[in-house]
């Protein structure tokens, strides 16, 4: 199977009247488009659209989502199979991308532990979101919207502004194409039979409420463990349902930007050979747990892997499945390397996981979610900020007279990420 | 600013007094440095400098832990400085110990800033690497300039106040504290290069290590010494007179096997230590006190042992690397099950 991402770089958003389009690298956005295409949807009462560039003095909070504008242009399915498209199997074709853009959604969310995207200042080290341009949405429900259909109806409607913005692309010829081939098991040991044999494990957020991931529209607590084509994933098979405690959860933009499928890639055929992509849930219960890991390293056994890397999705209750991950493909004799983050506490001297094994000797972490930050207070804040002292991270009475926020970095979208997708670590 | 005013610490040896002869000497505070200091103050430039020096025997402050502590903090306290160094150790265990206990005394005494510097698997490390910053040198002195390069940034952060960074950038032992950082690649990236380092059985740096399972839980009390077969082991580098195997005096390759049968006593003619981190003078006139061949003896005669096992099994724990200890025991633990032992009576020095 081959995909090409055909991606037109975007150095800019700006607002119009007239109609939405993308020229010169340009995102020109007509939000009277992007509201009525939201309101839509007769649970949501009210919509707002901000645009949100790099350095600049501006806040984003509590955000639900962020996700890349695409549109597929060649091959078969479209873009969010089981959302937005049909559940036709992506991964082939070409998808162009508006490299560099991003939807970000805000607006009033049904719990209380969403993230913060700051575009300057020492917050905007933590987050990968402050280097794109961000389309900000902000939705408010109807009133009396039930939690589950609010988290529904916020992530749809960033799916369909998404699709929107990159629809824009269709016609738009790429400033780069990157193309990605992932041959079948037998063709793939045939060319390289020297090569170890690697492969990726994805643990999935499954906890329920806010701790969802979907793949091809599926809930993935009611999934077994299984094996999908890493192209599927960069082509929007999985997307996000979930956004508390944002530092360390997978945003749809990060599913679709996958950097561990994309190190695979480019270590492909050259110090190794990427055999396959597992994933796996994270649900609460025990006996969920030992069939999903049983199921990975199953799996991994029957790939025939040499070695996978392991990420992690979120910590605490999900410490005990990536570890059982980790203990049981280690045991049957595949290497591991895991992709964690670390709650040790504001001084950094408390256990850093809740479950540990000595066989997870080859850890990458994300850094200690518990260190404080201060947030100096911004000039424009997209969202509510009266959420910060209550979201995952922050604290009461954490805004001081100056407008200084006092909050830990697991508060900032994506600053612990666990698909390695961010620079931050700890020792 | 004004100048950073630093009192240092060493032993007999880096004052160049003498070696384990000269161990036993007792504290003395001294005007000016010795070389390890020279090597700080030229890296301080006039940012910071070595007034005083305070030497100690490794001996001495062993064997008068409390004294000799007391001794150093009042000569630490004479001198009003802002900073205390002690070392560089490297992997001398005595010393190593010293610069953890009067460092790490005078940070919680006097309050001023502390900073020494040890080799890893130096037994101070262990001790006192959660409670003072010790940066990790090499295992020997050859290794001073290396140590001096570390030291001398983060004694001069230390003494200013300033923000410290995580172990891998500042270059301390992992203190158990998570200080986070930026890395140049993302964590993906780096996963990818840890797993094919792993799978060429090739170095890698775990960036979490797990929490230290190496727990030994005793076996069972054996209920029956009269039946029992007894096994006598030791670090403490018992040999036969002139060490035939060359156990190295530090940092053991290997280990020995002696018979003893029919040795009562280790008396000094036949038997000596190998070990070069302890005064051997002691054990050399007697060896029943670092190996109990004579006890054994006479409770074998009593009845109290079954029997006492007629090898034994030697090594030197002096510098030697945790690894090689573990790989030494299990392979003569195995030789000792095959034999017949019932139990094993360790001795450390």
């Amino acid at each position: 199977m081959k995909l090409e991402l055909g991606n037109i770089i975007i150095n800019d958003i700006q607002f119009t009247n007239e109609g939405s389009k993308v020229e010169n690298g340009v995102l020109t956005v007509n939000p009277e488009q992007i509201k009525s295409l939201v309101l839509e949807d007769s649970n949501i009462e009210s919509c707002e659209v901000f645009i949100a560039r790099p350095g600049e003095s501006v806040r984003i909070t509590p955000v639900k989502d962020v996700i890349e504008p695409r549109v597929k242009v060649e091959g078969p399915g479209g873009i969010f199979p089981g959302w937005i498209a049909k559940v036709d199997t992506v991964g082939s074709g070409r998808t162009n991308v508006l490299k560099g853009a991003a939807v970000v959604t805000t607006g009033k969310i049904v719990g209380f532990q969403e993230g913060i995207i700051d575009m300057t200042g020492p917050g905007a080290d933590y987050t990968p979101f402050s280097k794109t341009y961000n389309l900000v949405v902000k939705m408010e429900p109807v009133e009396g919207l039930k939690q589950h259909d609010h988290e529904y109806a916020l992530r749809i409607a960033g799916f369909k502004v998404a699709c929107f913005l990159g629809e824009l692309g269709r016609a738009v010829t790429p400033d780069e194409i990157e193309t990605f081939e992932f041959d079948n098991l037998v063709e793939s040991a045939k060319k390289y039979p020297d090569l170890p044999r690697v492969a990726y494990v994805q643990m999935l957020q499954s906890q329920g409420l806010l701790h969802d991931t979907y793949v091809y529209g599926v809930d993935a607590k009611r999934t077994l463990t299984t094996i999908i084509n890493p192209l599927e994933t960069m082509d929007g098979a999985i997307v996000s349902g979930n956004c508390v405690s944002s530092c360390d959860k997978n945003p749809t933009y990060v599913h679709l930007n996958n950097k561990v499928i994309r190190e695979l890639f480019k270590a492909h055929g050259k110090t190794l050979n990427f055999v396959g992509h597992i994933i796996t849930n994270e649900n609460v219960y025990l006996a969920d747990k030992e069939r999903s890991s049983n199921w990975s390293a199953k799996l991994a056994e029957y790939l025939g892997c040499d070695g996978v890397i392991i990420s992690q999705e979120g910590f605490g209750n999900p410490d005990t499945d990536l570890i059982m991950n980790t203990k049981k493909i280690e045991a049957k004799g595949i290497k591991t390397v895991i992709i964690t983050d670390e709650y040790a506490g504001r001084d950094g001297k408390s256990q850093s996981l809740a479950d540990a094994d000595p066989s997870a000797n080859a850890v990458v972490t994300g850094g200690n979610a518990n260190q404080v930050i201060v947030l100096p207070p911004m000039e424009t804040v997209y969202g509510h900020l009266h959420f910060v002292d209550t979201i995952a991270g922050g604290s009461a009475n954490n805004i001081d007279a100056h407008g200084n926020i006092t909050v830990e970095i697991q508060a900032i979208t994506g600053a612990t990420n666990e698909t390695g997708f961010h620079n931050l670590s700890a020792r | 600013m004004a100048k950073i005013k630093v009192v240092h610490y060493v032993n007999q040896f880096y004052a160049g007094i003498g070696g384990e002869e000269k161990a036993d000497i007792t504290p003395e505070l001294r005007v000016g440095t010795v070389p390890a200091g020279d090597a700080l103050n030229k890296a301080w430039g006039e940012e910071a400098e070595i007034t005083h020096t305070i030497i100690c025997g490794d001996s001495y402050f062993g064997e008068n832990m409390d004294k000799a502590s007391a001794e150093i903090m009042e000569m630490v306290k004479s001198t009003g400085a802002d900073m205390f160094i002690a070392g560089p150790a490297f992997n001398a265990g005595r010393y190593g110990v010293a610069c953890g206990t009067i460092a790490t005394n005078v940070k919680n005494t006097l309050g001023i800033p502390v900073l020494t510097g040890m080799y890893v698997e130096n037994p101070g490390a262990d001790m006192y690497k959660t409670q003072i910053y010790i940066v990790a040198t090499k295992d020997s002195g050859a290794g001073m300039r290396d140590a001096i390069k570390k030291m001398a940034p983060l004694a001069l952060k230390l003494a200013r106040g300033e923000k410290i960074e995580a172990s891998c950038v500042e270059g301390y032992i992992p203190n158990g504290v998570r200080v986070n950082l930026f890395e140049k690649e993302c964590g993906a990236a780096r996963a990818v290069k840890m797993l094919i380092a792993k799978l060429n059985d090739k170095p890698f740096v775990t960036e979490f290590p797990m929490p230290d399972f190496d727990r030994v839980e005793p076996n069972p009390a054996v209920l029956d010494m009269s039946k029992a077969t007894v096994a006598l082991c030791t670090s403490g580098g018992s040999v036969p007179k002139g060490n035939p195997d060359r156990i190295e005096s530090s940092s053991a390759s290997h280990y020995g096997e002696y018979d003893i049968t029919g040795v009562m006593s280790m008396d000094g003619d036949h038997w000596e230590t190998a070990h070069g981190g302890y005064d051997p003078v002691y054990v050399n006139e007697d060896g029943n006190r670092c190996l109990p061949v004579d006890v054994l003896r006479e409770m074998e005669a009593s009845g109290r042992i079954g029997k006492l096992h007629n090898k034994f099994y030697t090594t030197v724990g002096n510098g030697t690397a945790v690894l090689s200890s573990k790989a030494f025991a299990e392979e003569y633990a195995q030789k000792m099950i095959n034999d017949g032992v019932d139990c094993v009576i360790m001795t450390s020095t």
